[in-house]
């Protein structure tokens, strides 16, 4: 058996460390080693994005990175996002215009377009399906994910949002 | 889904790569990961041991140097895509970044990496034809730069040798009058080119005085369209001279063909494509 490698990361603002063999996940080690089963597993193909988290805040595929790789990196997943209490804007978009049906697609959804929203505070529609192409959502089609991703938008740039129900 | 088992080596030099990769002839170099994870999670890649360049310092960056611009093989998808350098001095590096993969891709997946990986499929290889760029390799007995006329040999094979590493690829700096397009028709699951085209022309007084074309996704590996560069030079590229030099600019029994594009789909599609991306870079000179 190949040699165990330390690793030490921050995840979610705590301190991790620990002993894994090269060939483990960052998606296996988030899940099955920290028990943060929010970010899941979908295709294991780095197509579906489902197992989006945050690495050093860039968007990454935690099916398609080595642990190892992370080493020494801050790592942000749909665990981490709620706020004092609060959810994320994203989080808070998707609740508010049924951007989901199963929540399967959900977490790396609200991940991937998270990391949008820190570059670009104003997408527009196609920006947001050009960012989110590498996220499939099998239930619902896009549109309502579209419109929870704007909502986010708008409710960060300070302007006055209004849920499903207005 | 676990790979095979490997040793993990984490190198912070070019020639900390190099003198593992000779003593273990088995190793691969570990860049983004993004194509090397998933051919060794399908077993198609078992390399016992990985040497993960992506924290060499040396590998990363953009710079200009004179007349050429030199990107740092460890340079990913977004940072070309963003390069305010690259926007304004070679404009269709971004453009094509911007549509390989998807965003998550694009923030691990390195330039050198695919180079290296050499997907007949994919992306940059065409443009690097198209561009008239060239790579720097280095091993343990020194460096070689080599034109990208000669880096893509075959089907996931190119010019580096065993032992040694892509470090820069370099383009030249676009000059007055050039314009630069690609066009692809992608598959509509993994975003891999099915045929794939970029131009580069020099346009004076409304004529091609120059033109270089490469072709990716439908052959065993990308490469130049010369019949077609020499058909358009000292043409003005308009619909009848385009349509008149794109046809039947590759044979089907010399490309791929799959249950997703037949061979002579294919060919057609070069045509097709070869034709909207000249036109589209004339439109841009």
């Amino acid at each position: 058996m190949a040699d165990k490698v330390r690793i030490r990361m921050t995840v979610n603002g705590l301190e991790q460390r620990g002993e894994v063999e090269p060939r483990m996940l960052l998606v296996h080690y988030l899940r099955e080693t920290l028990g943060l089963t929010g970010t899941h597993i979908g295709c294991d193909t780095s197509q579906c994005g489902a197992c989006v988290v945050h690495v050093d805040g860039q968007a990454v595929k935690s099916c398609t990175l080595f642990a190892v790789q992370a080493d020494g990196s801050s790592v942000t997943t749909i665990e981490g996002l709620v706020k004092d209490g609060q959810y994320h804007p994203v989080q808070e978009g998707f609740w508010e215009k049924h951007g989901l049906q199963c929540g399967f697609c959900t977490p790396g959804m609200i991940m991937a377009a998270a990391d949008l929203l820190n570059k670009n505070s104003n997408p527009t529609d196609a920006e947001i399906r050009h960012a989110l192409e590498g996220n499939l959502c099998r239930c619902t089609g896009y549109q309502n994910i579209v419109l929870a991703v704007q909502y986010a938008a708008a409710k960060m740039r300070g302007e006055p949002v209004t849920g499903a129900a207005d | 889904m676990y790979t095979n088992q490997f040793s993990y080596h984490r190198v912070n030099t070019v020639q900390e790569a190099i003198s593992l990769l000779q003593k273990n002839p088995d190793a691969r170099l570990l860049a983004g990961g993004h194509s090397l994870i998933p051919a060794m999670k399908l077993r198609l890649s078992d390399p016992s041991a990985l040497v993960d360049i992506s924290r060499v310092a040396e590998l990363k960056g953009i710079r200009q140097r004179g007349n050429t611009l030199v990107i740092g093989a460890m340079t990913t998808h977004s940072e070309i895509e963003d390069s305010a350098l690259l926007k304004q001095l070679c404009p269709l590096l971004p453009e094509v970044a911007h549509i390989i993969g998807d965003p998550a891709v694009r923030n691990r997946g390195t330039l050198g990496g695919s180079l290296a990986h050499a997907d007949p499929a994919a992306d940059y290889p065409a443009s690097m034809l198209a561009l008239g760029a060239s790579m720097k390799i280095v091993g343990s007995n020194g460096d070689r730069v080599v034109d990208a006329d000669n880096f893509f040999t075959g089907m996931f094979a190119t010019a580096i040798g065993s032992g040694e590493i892509l470090t820069e690829i370099h383009v030249p700096v676009k000059t007055a009058g050039v314009g630069m397009a690609y066009e692809t028709m992608m598959h509509p699951a993994s975003r891999y080119a099915i045929v794939g085209v970029a131009a580069m022309v020099r346009m004076s007084g409304g004529v091609c005085q120059e033109a270089r074309v490469g072709m990716t996704g439908a052959g065993h590996h990308a490469m130049r369209l010369s019949g077609l560069e020499a058909a358009v030079t000292g043409k003005p590229l308009d619909a009848a001279t385009l349509s008149a030099a794109c046809k039947s600019l590759v044979r089907p029994a010399d490309l791929l063909g799959d249950h997703f594009a037949s061979a002579d789909y294919r060919a057609h599609l070069v045509d097709v494509y070869a034709q909207r991306a000249l036109a589209a870079a004339a439109g841009k000179a």
